[in-house]
């Protein structure tokens, strides 16, 4: 494996994706993401020098509406999905 | 009722469409068929996450009515399907096969469901898949595994692989299914079905729960073409609800099934038929583009090149936009919610770390990192360029051919539990499907033969982008030639 994932890179990782990683999870994921990255260093075969990054396949362009309200209030449905709900409001952790 | 359940059932969504028409089958009568078809093999092949039996025979008469009352006019009128359980279905469980949307149950829609409900289709249920569409098996669910109902000790495909194998086994007539790097087009050439991924903007995606969201796109599956083309004619529309909705015209798609391929060009890449593809399957394919060729298409071999780039582009920017696009799983709003926790952020970690499995957290990881500052640069920018050299490849073969021939999968269907344990060795089992979802192509996948174990194999035909009829003209057209395809017989190895 030529791309080693050391502790902090998976430690910082993990904060990114929001991600709590058990020992035995981090050891696989060091592993897993090493692999995968010697994989596609593949891509640096490639001169892409004078190649712009394509997002879309093909053109796609902004599309503008007026901001109106279209659909009807589904507060107490929506909410029926909430782990917690209160007050028709969704409830949190302490967030300080 | 037992021989008119089989005969009910060896119809295809088309002729029973027809036969609810003459009445000659009541809506009631073909969705029961389904249900009793569902309780004989569900236990065997575990298609559905979710049936939603009670609405179905009370639609089943509701729709009999209108379809009587001249109301609905849809071939698909009347239609027991099968919907993936990654689009949304109003008041019906939606769980992607994930611990973190066990209850989700949403308040709308996807609009693909939407337009097949207006058409009259009934919904039977929602069939399983790997978790958020991340795997190629079906065994990265968090409900079990689908099996294959050809052979239930091997996979079905993935990710739409409970679509596929409920279209395979006769639990439906026909499956909306989403393809994000084969994921249509794979279950089932595996199952044996056909199965259709539009252009890429054709069909809403307004409503399907996104994975990677530039490469994501909804499509059929159906027991052949014209059943497949059905479907599509109900769905493809232009949606302002999704940004990257086209207007696309269906006239050439419907009167694409003729069987005239005379004068039609077909590149047949060489690069699709090197090492790592087994020789039954190379030759069943080959097969296909002789049969064209006797029917009057003009078929060559060339070099598409890049192919080998195609699976490392592609898990680099489905990883990155999978890593945003699953942020929203946080513990909030719906899905599961960790039961112990000391603040907000914990709740966030231990809420995704409990609700995601393994292959989710691990593209969550690789997305995080090859987007992380530092990294962006050289992994996710890196994997954009590369993308459009493959879609520089594409777009000089569609300068001389109308469609490129080439096989699904490098193999037929693996064993149940053959495949998770090496991601890397999984993931190049997409190499002939990924490419299409980079340069937004349309690809369909049509059964062209069995191996020496008994199972499917599929052709593929690609297409430039919005030139959707002529895949679909050839796969018709060596569909007529082929003649029937047989079905499932069961059992396992």
């Amino acid at each position: 494996m030529k791309n080693i994932i050391d502790d902090a890179t998976i430690e910082y990782v993990g904060i990114l994706a929001k991600l709590n990683l058990t020992e035995e999870e981090a050891e696989q994921a060091k592993t897993d993401m090493g692999k995968m990255l010697d994989y596609i260093d593949k891509l640096g075969e490639l001169d892409t020098s004078n190649v712009e990054p394509m997002s879309h396949a093909f053109k796609v362009q902004n599309v503008f509406r007026e901001d109106e309200v279209t659909n009807g209030d589904d507060r107490e449905n929506i909410l029926k999905n909430a782990p917690e709900e209160k007050d028709g409001m969704f409830v949190v952790p302490k967030t300080f | 009722m037992s021989k008119l359940k089989n005969e009910i059932l060896s119809m295809t969504a088309l002729e029973l469409g027809k036969a609810i028409s003459l009445t000659e089958v009541g809506v009631r009568e073909a969705v029961e068929a389904t249900l009793a078809q569902i309780e004989e093999r569900e236990a065997d092949v575990h298609s559905y996450v979710t049936l939603d039996a009670e609405n179905a025979l009370r639609n089943a008469d509701y729709i009999q009515k209108k379809i009587a009352d001249k109301e609905l006019t849809s071939p698909l009128a009347g239609v027991p399907v099968a919907i993936k359980d990654n689009m949304c279905t109003k008041g019906l469980l939606t769980t992607c096969s994930s611990r973190i949307l066990g209850n989700f149950v949403p308040t709308y829609s996807s609009t693909a469901v939407e337009r097949l409900e207006k058409a009259g289709a009934v919904i039977i249920g929602k069939t399983n898949m790997d978790e958020f569409a991340m795997g190629s098996t079906s065994e990265t669910s968090a409900f079990g595994p689908t099996k294959n109902p050809w052979n239930t000790g091997h996979v079905p495909g993935g990710s739409s692989g409970g679509s596929a194998a409920a279209v395979a086994a006769d639990e439906c007539f026909f499956a909306l299914g989403s393809d994000t790097g084969g994921s249509i087009r794979q279950p089932a050439s595996y199952c044996g079905i056909v199965g259709i991924k539009p252009t890429y903007g054709t069909v809403s995606r307004y409503g399907l729960i996104a994975y990677g969201s530039s490469l994501d796109q909804i499509g059929p599956l159906a027991k052949n073409v014209s059943d497949c083309v059905a479907v599509l004619s109900e769905i493809i529309a232009h949606d302002e609800k999704d940004s990257t909705s086209v207007d696309y015209d269906i006239t050439a798609l419907k009167n694409a099934l003729d069987g005239d391929v005379k004068g039609m060009k077909i590149g047949v890449p060489r690069d699709y038929f090197g090492e790592g593809l087994d020789p039954e399957v190379a030759s069943a394919v080959k097969e296909v583009a002789k049969k064209l060729e006797s029917a009057g298409a003009i078929v060559e071999e060339f070099d598409l090149s890049l192919v080998d780039y195609a699976i490392p582009t592609y898990y680099t920017i489905a990883a990155a936009e999978a890593s945003s696009n699953l942020e929203r799983f946080d513990g909030i709003k719906y899905g599961y919610r960790t039961k112990e926790f000391a603040g907000l952020h914990e709740m966030y970690k231990k809420t995704r770390s409990e609700g995601f499995g393994p292959e989710v957290k691990r593209r969550i990881m690789l997305g995080s990192f090859v987007l992380s500052s530092g990294y962006y640069d050289a992994y996710y920018l890196k994997a954009l360029r590369v993308k459009a050299l493959i879609k520089k490849a594409f777009d000089d073969a569609f300068a001389r051919y109308d469609a490129i021939l080439g096989p699904v999968a490098p193999t037929t269907a693996p064993k149940l539990g053959d495949s998770l344990s090496d991601p890397i060795k999984m993931y190049l089992g997409d190499i002939y499907t990924i490419s299409v979802n980079l340069a937004g192509l349309p690809g369909i996948s049509v059964p062209c033969g069995t191996d020496s174990k008994g199972l499917p194999i599929g052709v593929q035909l690609i297409g430039d982008c919005f030139k959707d009829d002529r895949i679909v003209r050839l796969a018709y057209a060596y569909e007529q030639m082929r003649g029937e395809f047989p079905t499932p017989k069961g059992g396992i190895e």
